[in-house]
């Protein structure tokens, strides 16, 4: 059973992964991927928003399917919302398996089904005062896409324009 | 029904969420974009663009064929651009 989390503070990557492997002898891998807040062309802050009711639900359902996919002994997904300063963490994923390359690709497989099916939205906010929405990127659906039916049960958002809701 | 918007979409339109009681031929996402986006100014900048919205119809992603009725809650918000 992964554990995950939606929360504004600010978490610890030592004690994550101290938690996943406490009292296992099964263990032969984490893999982890921390997202951190870049401080591109004077960027000071970023705001995370996201869908509350739906936010949790569909971060469990992809860390299950992670779990299905890959023999993992163990899955954290932490994913911050709010206020974020630069070189502060927002996202953190670690998986843990008897291998490394379980938990590898599950590692990898998370963060990029996060980037582009978790409802989390983007405001960065610069020192001049300008506000700006990231707008999604087309790098991020083509890694996704790699995994396939990332999913099956959470369809993915679609990529034609004249799919695109309305 | 209960209309939710996030990031620019809820700027445009200006709320948060609001309740919508369309009318019964408005049965799917997109005929529901389209009724939204004669309601006002800002419901019609949030929806200018379809390609840039996307939804969902109580909590799972919808397209625009997905089916909407009374008593659902329907969100709108474009690309995500989370992790």
């Amino acid at each position: 059973m992964a554990t995950v989390r939606v929360q504004e503070a600010l978490f610890d990557l030592a004690a994550e992964t101290a938690a996943l492997t406490a009292g296992r002898s099964d263990v032969g891998a984490v893999a982890s991927f921390l997202g951190v807040c870049r401080a591109d062309d004077g960027l000071s802050a970023m705001v995370l928003e996201h869908y509350p009711a739906m936010t949790e639900r569909a971060l469990r359902r992809i860390a299950a399917e992670a779990e299905a996919r890959w023999p993992l002994t163990g899955c954290t997904v932490i994913h911050r919302v709010g206020r974020i300063l630069a070189g502060e963490p927002i996202v953190l994923v670690l998986t843990a398996s008897a291998h490394r390359a379980a938990a590898l690709e599950s590692c990898a497989f998370l963060i990029d089904w996060l980037k582009t099916r978790a409802p989390f939205w983007k405001c960065e906010e610069f020192a001049d005062g300008e506000r700006r929405w990231v707008a999604a990127r087309a790098e991020d659906e083509a890694a996704a896409a790699r995994w396939g039916g990332a999913g099956a049960d959470a369809p993915a958002r679609r990529r034609e324009p004249e799919r695109a809701a309305g | 029904m209960r209309v939710l918007y996030f990031a620019w979409l809820r700027q445009k339109v200006g709320v948060a969420e609001e309740e919508a009681a369309p009318p019964a031929d408005v049965r799917d996402v997109a005929g529901l974009i389209r009724w939204l986006a004669a309601r006002s100014p800002g419901h019609a900048a949030a929806f200018a663009d379809p390609r840039q919205v996307r939804a969902a119809v109580n909590q799972e992603f919808a397209t625009p064929d997905t089916p909407v009725a009374p008593g659902d809650e329907v969100a709108f918000f474009p690309p995500v651009t989370g992790g």
